[in-house]
């Protein structure tokens, strides 16, 4: 690799978006080139200095209360232009109708098998969460908080993990509907990702093989073990969240 | 509402205002649920703050048409960029982590950059999102969020040197 092209391509090697190849291309240069070397230290101080010393600014606590208040009116509001535009609606339906066609025809040729159907099912719960209200019904990092709130709504007690330390400080919890039932959800977080960890019965004790399912950008990870389905889902990329999961399973097994 | 606070940090740095942040954040959830329908991919937070920075783009052009006084970019920078262009990264090593050590000078330096390198500095190192999110989000090619990302620390380093000057810390 030459000076020009290791200049170009610096800020994605400080930011982890090279390739392997390439970036042990620039590792080598790097050693060699003190020039460069010099301007990657310079751009990797910026990027720790930031990532550590800048200031993030939260929204501030009456700010949810203020945007949930003005919500309603905005629904009312987006239904109200509709009939200047009705010549539209025709053709608006007209598409529906063949889309909604076209779309049961591709399903009855593409039947997802359970796993996607689970995947897609827990996609959907957490992408509705994250658009509604209601990503934790019980907001608190305390396991011994969160546990307890499950007593009563379902017919089971899930595991809850603190998994702080191992950089996926626990949110709270949720209850949600997947695979035809109430199933617990725990929250955890990673970064600035939110990761929804899905638990229920498997009615079996056999342990399953992760299978994981990727759509628009998320990923879901599902396994089985000691009689409970687990089931992952979050923005994260897949390789942190297969983290996520070597993690957990090794808090269960201590 | 799980990503109000990336909606407001993105905001708040973008409008360097506290009470403009907010009236930008709640515009854009406001937005953000009228249009739900139409949302197809992509992750939700990189959704969010795609709307957020067009409503803060909007909002602060709206601004400055009324208010002629107030900016959107900063004038200061050509001089800058010329620097930078000739030079690169020459501020010392040892001052630049001592300056970076000190969240008052850093969140200053921050808040004078140019817009569009602000925006992918907070987009990238308070957000964590990658090249691709931030392509997304500021509606530019994945080169460009690379080479003003490469721009931007550099500027911001430089910045920071010369912050340092002025209280008289000295080099």
């Amino acid at each position: 690799m030459d000076c020009d092209k290791a200049r170009t391509l610096l800020p994605a090697y400080v930011d982890g978006e090279l390739g392997i190849s390439e970036a042990l291309d620039m590792g080598a240069h790097l050693e060699h080139c003190v020039e460069c070397s010099r301007q990657h230290a310079g751009d990797a101080m910026i990027h720790h200095g930031m990532r550590r010393r800048a200031t993030y600014h939260a929204a501030p606590a009456h700010l949810a209360t203020r945007v949930r208040k003005a919500l309603p009116a905005s629904r009312a509001a987006a239904t109200q232009p509709r009939v200047r535009r009705w010549d539209w609606s025709h053709a608006g339906a007209a598409f529906a109708t063949i889309a909604a066609l076209a779309w049961s025809i591709s399903l009855y040729l593409g039947i997802p098998d359970a796993t996607e159907r689970l995947g897609q099912e827990a996609v959907s719960a957490h992408m509705r969460s994250l658009v509604g209200d209601r990503a934790i019904d019980v907001a608190s990092s305390d396991r011994h908080t969160v546990k307890p709130w499950f007593n009563g709504k379902i017919d089971y007690a899930p595991d809850v993990l603190d998994l702080t330390a191992q950089g996926f400080p626990l949110v709270g919890g949720r209850l949600d509907y997947l695979a035809d039932r109430r199933v617990a959800v725990l929250v955890y977080r990673h970064r600035q990702h939110l990761i929804d960890l899905f638990v229920w019965p498997s009615g079996d004790g056999a342990a399953g093989a992760p299978r994981d399912y990727s759509r628009n950008g998320y990923h879901a990870i599902s396994w089985k073990r000691a009689g409970m389905n687990y089931l992952a889902v979050s923005d994260l990329d897949p390789v942190d969240l297969s983290q996520f999961q070597e993690v957990l399973h090794a808090s269960v097994a201590n | 509402m799980p990503h109000l606070d990336a909606a407001y940090n993105l905001a708040r740095w973008l409008s360097r205002s506290n009470p403009d942040a907010e009236d930008i954040v709640q515009e854009a959830m406001l937005r953000a649920y009228r249009f739900f329908g139409g949302y197809r991919g992509d992750t939700a937070r990189a959704w969010l703050l795609a709307i957020v920075r067009n409503t803060c783009f909007t909002w602060m052009k709206d601004r400055r048409d009324s208010i002629s006084s107030v900016p959107l970019e900063e004038d200061t920078d050509g001089a800058g960029e010329a620097a930078l262009d000739a030079g690169s990264n020459d501020a010392n090593p040892e001052v630049l982590l001592a300056r970076l050590e000190d969240t008052r000078l850093l969140d200053g330096a921050l808040e004078n950059l140019p817009i569009e390198y602000r925006e992918v500095l907070v987009l990238r190192e308070l957000e964590d999102l990658s090249y691709r999110e931030i392509a997304q989000i500021a509606n530019i090619p994945i080169g460009t969020v690379m080479s003003r990302l490469s721009r931007a620390r550099k500027l911001l380093s430089k910045r920071l040197a010369a912050s340092g000057k002025e209280l008289g810390y000295g080099l």
